[in-house]
């Protein structure tokens, strides 16, 4: 008993003829059918390259079209010949001719031989299906599809509107029950006959003509109402990306395709000499007889699908500038801003750089003179530059390339309402950033410097005007981020507790909780600041309340070393 | 995109067409071959002058990947590099002495071979210090691309220009004719390209890279566009609007996926900083063809003159495609 082959063919028909030279000088006879609109001179050539074998044959030719019937009655008529032809057939596959057979002909009768009554047919009802094109699954077998989806997509698609508007709906026949699956199939004689031979065929095929993409239903569904003994899976390896399309072989997938034990691959590209090489001229024979496993590559193809569905979180590029909103991920990992901190603490980077461990601690990345990388690197990870004029002309660029750049390694860096806002609406609803505010702050330089106080004022009003916008932006419905706002005056109540509760974020891991505090700049004489800014007629509101008599207290620890929190 | 901007677009299609049909008589053939061209061959598209000293490693590094006819407008060179192109099997050479910043520099010379002989074909369009990279470009061949973008009814081919620069000053390692220049200028900047789209062709505009880190960081509105899309399925109703940034009809800008996938895409290297750079600038900057008043090499006179360094620390060295993916440069797509 053998296996007779049925292979589709339309294109790259030296390859076919190769892979049929390969089935019947193993012993398996072969019937071809060739698309109707190869040239008579192509089909000519194509008949005399296999002209020596007499257990190849040619069927009755028809035009086929991708999705109509046409194909399933080609599979039928090739079919219908081997049955007659060749009686010590007992299992028909069909094939087409981009496939590859990866083992040698006898491993495949010998593993059908071993399960004479089962037919190996992807066969899975409408409903269980979620890898169809155009999501038309039941829809396939109760509207009609006179227009080519190829071609006449538009009509196509306001036909198929218009059915479901006016609610037609075309009867399956009584006893058929939809189902659909892969058309590479290898069914057992006794089937095919059944579904060839059944005298309600012509229904059947009346039927199905009308039905879209035949060649994934009709044997699909008929084998259910006569086989004995289904396996649904096809034999074939053949995987299909997210818009329907067949993924394809080439050389480079030898070893993947050598080490998945399928018995034939599809769809392989026609100038894969490698490939065509190994498996057909190779002395493949000798190997382990294993189960097919295509594991590995359902994931290598599955893989690519999502990079082309969902891409690479954070990257923006020359194929993935998605638009907002549909970022998946509008940067590409955690990140911490900081506003406020380093005008309260001294050398507040350097601190956190300590705290953070494998974090990179920045200073302000948006300061107006220029970008102050870590340790005042003038140039950073991906060849960013501290040019602050590069920076402007797309800061959200520049933020995004950064963090993309350092993946694997936590970034933090200062801000301040003296720095470029135009990130601030990114920041805000990007949920990896972790954002952390003292309000007010901004004002402790002001008060520590050597300035006009009419100067002093006006620079307040204007800080004070920018963080409010900033707060309000953090303060919307819209905000993603991990944001916390203290007042000044609320944060130096008690600045370990919220210091603490950021760094476990940024590394949850470190148990070791902070031993040191960042020495606060010295602010004896805040309060009477304030008021003078009051007096001058500018209200400043962020900073909390600083009674005029006492200062904050940690004035008392100055010239001292850092207290250390238990 | 209204009806309107929609049929303006058709209208200077047309007229882009139009005008590189006139500047046909411009080109007088060399050497015409483009009857050995056969049905799924593909094309490549390029203008050159004087630069025989590339010419033999273009031609080679070409031929490997599986380019099968080649298309040179010359633009009165006098070094002999016409005359080594004529000879080449697979090359037609049309030459010109006719203005390059009046042909638009080269894009009107272009659309016409184009519009006349690529038709139907996959064509590439690149310079002769561009180097097409792809995904798989080392196990796979040209063809295979092609083949797999008809598949899936794609019909261009977006290839970043990643500028390539040697370590050290231009001049310290002379560029020698066969040479593989990326055996010198191997370094390249991994991650400061800045990007936004052009709204009315639709194409994103890719600024950054060592040019605008060294030369244009006080100017960077003005830095060189970096965008391109060099692999088209051509039909002679297409044209390139502004080099090979932009393409019309506009469909074929969309090179890029907008909700957050990635399409398959590859890079174009770019080795101009080698050590024939500073003649180049000089001898452009007297003939004044090039593009905004050849304020690029002004910029590159400049540049040359104060730090001809472009290396950094991190300057990341040139290994394979593989490399350029994995940060992000380029894309599989769903190509495996």
């Amino acid at each position: 008993m053998t296996v007779g082959f049925v292979m589709l063919c339309h294109t790259a028909l030296d390859r076919a003829a190769q892979v049929a030279r390969f089935w019947a000088e193993g012993g398996c006879p072969v019937v071809i059918h060739v698309d109707a609109r190869v040239s008579p001179h192509d089909f000519g050539a194509f008949r005399r390259m296999l002209a020596d074998i007499e257990t190849v044959s040619f069927s009755r030719r028809y035009k086929c079209e991708w999705g109509t019937w046409s194909l399933v009655a080609a599979t039928q008529a090739a079919s219908e010949q081997m049955l007659e032809r060749h009686a010590d057939v007992r299992h028909v596959y069909l094939s087409s001719g981009s496939c590859l057979p990866l083992r040698p002909v006898q491993e495949l009768v010998e593993y059908l031989d071993a399960r004479p009554k089962t037919d190996f047919i992807e066969s899975v009802t409408t409903s269980d299906v979620g890898w169809t094109v155009g999501g038309l699954n039941t829809e396939r077998f109760t509207l009609r599809f006179p227009f080519s989806w190829k071609k006449q997509r538009v009509l196509f698609d306001k036909y198929v509107d218009l059915q479901r508007r006016v609610k037609y709906r075309r009867s399956v026949p009584k006893g058929l029950v939809p189902h659909l699956g892969s058309q590479w199939w290898c069914l057992t004689r006794q089937t095919l006959s059944c579904i060839l031979q059944d005298p309600d065929r012509a229904l059947h095929d009346r039927y199905f003509r009308r039905v879209w993409i035949p060649d994934e239903s009709y044997f699909q569904t008929l084998t259910r109402s006569y086989s004995i003994n289904v396996e649904s899976r096809s034999l074939t390896l053949s995987k299909f990306d997210f818009q329907g399309k067949p993924h394809i072989f080439y050389d480079d997938h030898l070893q993947l395709l050598r080490r998945s034990d399928c018995f034939i691959a599809r769809k392989i590209w026609p100038k894969a000499d490698r490939l065509y090489r190994t498996f057909l001229e190779g002395s493949a024979a000798g190997q382990m007889r294993a189960e097919p496993q295509p594991g590995k590559i359902d994931r290598l193809f599955s893989k690519a699908v999502e990079r082309r569905t969902r891409g690479r979180a954070g990257l923006y590029m020359q194929a993935r500038f998605p638009r907002q909103d549909h970022e998946n991920g509008k940067t590409s990992a955690p990140y911490s801003v900081f506003q406020g901190f380093s005008d309260l603490f001294e050398n507040f980077e350097l601190w956190l750089t300590k705290a953070v461990g494998g974090g990179r601690a920045h200073g302000h990345l948006f300061a107006p003179g220029r970008v102050e990388f870590a340790g005042g690197e003038t140039v950073f990870n991906g060849a960013l530059t501290d040019s602050a004029a590069l920076r402007d002309y797309n800061p959200r660029a520049f933020l995004t390339n950064l963090i993309w750049n350092t993946r694997g390694e936590r970034q933090c860096f200062q801000f301040s309402p003296r720095d470029n806002q135009a990130i601030n609406w990114f920041t805000a609803t990007d949920p990896n950033a972790q954002i952390s505010v003292i309000s007010g702050a901004w004002s402790v330089p002001l008060f520590r410097s050597n300035a006009n106080f009419a100067d002093i004022r006006a620079e307040a009003a204007r800080l004070q005007r920018i963080e409010t916008e900033h707060l309000e932006i953090l303060r919307s419905m819209y905000v993603k981020a991990r944001v916390r706002v203290w007042t000044m005056a609320d944060f130096i109540e008690n600045p370990m507790e919220p210091l603490q509760t950021i760094i476990d974020e940024i590394s949850p891991r470190a148990t070791r909780r902070l031993s040191e505090a960042p020495r606060m700049a010295d602010l004896t004489g805040f309060g009477r600041f304030l008021q003078n800014l009051k007096n001058q007629g500018m209200q400043p509101m962020l900073m909390g309340e600083f009674p005029v008599g006492s200062d904050p207290r940690n004035a008392a620890h100055r010239g001292q070393r850092p207290y250390l929190v238990q | 995109m209204g009806a309107w901007a929609t049929y303006r677009l058709r209208l200077e299609r047309k007229r882009r067409l139009w005008r590189a049909f006139r500047r046909r008589r411009e080109l007088k053939p060399v050497a015409d071959r483009s009857k050995k061209i056969r049905r799924n061959d593909i094309l490549l598209f390029a203008t050159q002058r004087n630069e025989r000293l590339r010419l033999p490693y273009f031609l080679r590094y070409y031929r490997d990947l599986g380019v099968n006819h080649f298309f040179f407008v010359d633009n009165g060179s006098d070094d002999g590099s016409r005359e080594y192109l004529a000879e080449q099997k697979d090359c037609s050479v049309w030459t010109t002495t006719a203005s390059y910043k009046r042909s638009r520099f080269g894009v009107d010379w272009l659309n016409w071979l184009q519009m006349r002989h690529g038709h139907g074909h996959w064509t590439l369009v690149v310079d002769p210090d561009e180097f097409f990279v792809y995904p798989f470009c080392d196990t796979r061949p040209l063809s295979a691309l092609t083949d797999w973008l008809d598949t899936m009814s794609i019909r261009s081919f977006p290839a970043m220009l990643l500028d390539m620069y040697p370590k050290g000053p231009l001049d310290a390692q002379p560029y020698r004719e066969g040479q593989n220049p990326m055996e010198i200028a191997c370094w390249f900047d991994s991650g400061n390209y800045m990007i936004s789209r052009n709204p009315t062709y639709g194409n994103l505009w890719i600024q950054g890279g060592p040019r605008a880190r060294t030369m244009f960081a006080g100017d960077a509105l003005h830095a060189p566009t970096l965008n391109k899309i060099p692999l088209v399925k051509w039909h002679r109703s297409y044209c390139y609007v502004s080099s090979t940034h932009n393409l019309l009809p506009r469909g074929l800008n969309l090179t890029y996926d907008e909700w957050g996938g990635e399409k398959a895409s590859g890079c174009l290297l770019h080795a101009k900083f080698l050590s024939t750079l500073p003649a180049k600038v000089e001898e452009e900057l007297e003939r004044g063809e090039h593009y905004a008043g050849s304020r690029e090499y002004r910029a590159y006179a400049d540049g040359l003159k104060e730090s001809p360094d472009l290396w950094c620390k991190w300057s990341e060295k040139y290994i394979n495609w593989r490399q350029l993916e994995i940060l992000g440069l380029m894309s599989k797509g769903n190509w495996a």
